[in-house]
């Protein structure tokens, strides 16, 4: 019993020191902060040096993205309009996202189970995968229209496979101790399909997820050169048109930290529902 | 007319088909156990051993002759017969209280009910303090009583132990070979285990089985009478390890002949 002593022992340990803890999170934040505020410095002696004209400075982009935020300083069409763009884009994502959700994880739960499924689905599946996002692009608007529902199908196709192949893969790999474990305890069937697969393979099921929402913010730009008028990759397209190279920054910057947020939400779901897993302390 | 036993195997074969190739791992397999007997498999590998564990638990079913407890042939794995395996087979995403509870969960026990039994066996096994931790928390030997312990609060009549201790250390493989023993006394369970420890077996058993690898077969069957508490350091206990010793060394010395 002298392990068991030994774990309590470091779990007494971490609770009684939460000015350590405190230390180590500030730290982890400083050294997060070192490349980005290293790359900001950067760029702003470069612009200042005046290696080029095209590029705003950093001080620039802010004062823009401040404007773009609130409005008050230019009062153009693209004043205070963020929370607008952002809500457009955050649907599109979102919803393509649960979309794909919603159909890959039934769907590779399946083919991960039934060996008849996974020899229909599974060559068509594979052979539709390397198709790039950007390629169905003329297609999705035959089909969908210029619009919002062009850029949803687009984003639903981005965050589709790696949700897909990861719950197969879960699915796959549940070891076959546990199957014989259920059985001899008396759950068969239907019953250890809930009771083992589905827990068994939510890891990987959350792997998936968390690479198909962080695809899902990827093509949105792409998703948004459909012709929609509002969302941040809309943004990105106007800001390339009218040369207006601080409105195309600033919503890179904006989708690369919605994205990051909406990855941390994923993670600590993901970390609350994967207490068991060593590989996932939470 | 003599009690029924728990256990009867008859001329119980396995032969496994691996492409082109048969691979027989267990040939014409006789053993009758009693209920309530501890019977220790001993042998080395490729014996048939696990193979003989695996049939009598049900996941795989023989190729030739019968396999029957209570006079009925056994067909697929149940809760009347309760493997423990040498690499645990906990669900790592139940916490030991729920992984103890998980038989009788499947089956509807309702929750006052299951919450009761479930703290007794969890009480059994002495693992009160860590009822609500996850499998990768526990040590070895901890994790290895949450497998006994789900074992038996399904129920199960007969425990089937492959090597369950093969993993741990000395010291708490000791101290679970006498936690095993105390509990089967308390039980009357009826205990099938595998071992490749001679002294394993010989502290376990009330009948130890010799088998013997190419083809895996019974070679031959020891009641050990030695009284209980049995202390593996006396002269008697040692001169059954050195009989059995000399019998294994002798089928193998045969084989090579």
């Amino acid at each position: 019993m002298s392990a068991s002593v030994a774990a309590e022992g470091s779990a007494g340990e971490k609770k009684s020191r939460p000015g350590r803890m405190l230390w180590s999170r500030a730290k982890a934040v400083l050294l997060a902060l070192i490349v980005p505020l290293a790359l900001l410095l950067g760029w702003h002696l470069a612009v200042k040096a005046g290696m080029t004209r095209l590029i705003p400075s950093p001080a620039d982009v802010a004062k823009h993205m401040v404007d773009f935020a609130v409005g008050g300083i230019w009062d153009d069409a693209f004043s205070a309009t963020l929370h607008i763009h952002l809500f457009a884009s955050m649907t599109r994502v979102y919803g393509g996202f649960a979309l794909a959700a919603l159909v890959a994880v039934p769907l590779g739960l399946l083919i991960g189970r039934n060996e008849q499924v996974r020899a229909l689905l599974d060559p068509f599946l594979q052979l539709m995968r390397p198709i790039p996002v950007t390629a169905w692009l003329p297609l999705s608007m035959i089909l969908f229209g210029l619009g919002p529902r062009s850029a949803f199908f687009l984003v639903f196709l981005g965050a589709f496979y790696p949700i897909l192949l990861n719950t197969v893969f879960g699915v796959r790999s549940v070891e076959k101790r546990l199957f014989e474990a259920a059985s001899m305890l008396g759950c068969s069937g239907t019953a250890q399909f809930f009771r083992v697969v589905l827990p068994a393979s939510l890891p990987s099921i959350f792997t998936g997820l968390r690479l198909g929402l962080g695809l899902a913010w990827f093509v949105i730009v792409v998703g948004e050169m459909t012709g929609v008028p509002q969302g941040l990759g809309a943004v990105i397209m106007d800001g390339r048109t009218l040369s207006r190279t601080e409105l195309v920054i600033c919503g890179m910057i904006v989708i690369g930290i919605a994205g990051f947020i909406s990855d941390r939400i994923v993670v600590a779901i993901m970390n609350r529902l994967l207490r068991w897993s060593p590989s996932h302390h939470g | 007319m003599a009690e029924l036993p728990i256990l009867d195997l008859r001329h119980v074969g396995k032969v496994y088909e691996l492409n082109d190739q048969r691979i027989e791992a267990l040939r014409d397999a006789n053993l009758v156990v009693e209920k309530g007997e501890f019977v220790c498999l001993i042998g080395a590998s490729g014996c048939g051993k696990s193979t003989l564990l695996r049939i009598v638990a049900g996941f795989e079913p023989p190729s030739a002759g019968e396999a029957l407890m209570w006079d009925k042939p056994i067909a697929g794995p149940a809760p009347n017969r309760g493997m423990v395996f040498q690499d645990y087979g906990l669900f790592p995403w139940l916490s030991v209280r729920q992984n103890i509870g998980f038989g009788p969960a499947s089956r509807g026990l309702p929750k006052a009910e299951l919450r009761k039994l479930v703290d007794r066996f969890v009480d059994m096994v002495g693992l009160t303090r860590f009822a609500d931790a996850y499998p990768h928390q526990l040590s070895g030997g901890m994790k290895q009583r949450v497998a006994i312990a789900r074992v038996l609060a399904n129920d199960a009549e007969m425990v089937l132990m492959d090597e369950p201790f093969g993993a741990l250390d000395a010291m708490t493989r000791e101290r679970l070979q006498d936690e095993l023993l105390d509990i089967w006394q308390r039980t009357k369970l009826t205990v099938l285990f595998v071992t490749h420890s001679i002294e394993e077996a010989i502290f376990l058993a009330d009948r130890v089985v010799v088998m013997e690898p190419g083809p895996g077969r019974i070679a031959s069957e020891h009641r050990i009478e030695l009284p209980r508490p049995r202390d593996v350091s006396s002269p008697e206990f040692n001169a059954v390890r050195r009989d059995l010793s000399a019998r294994l060394h002798s089928h193998h010395g045969k084989k090579a002949a």
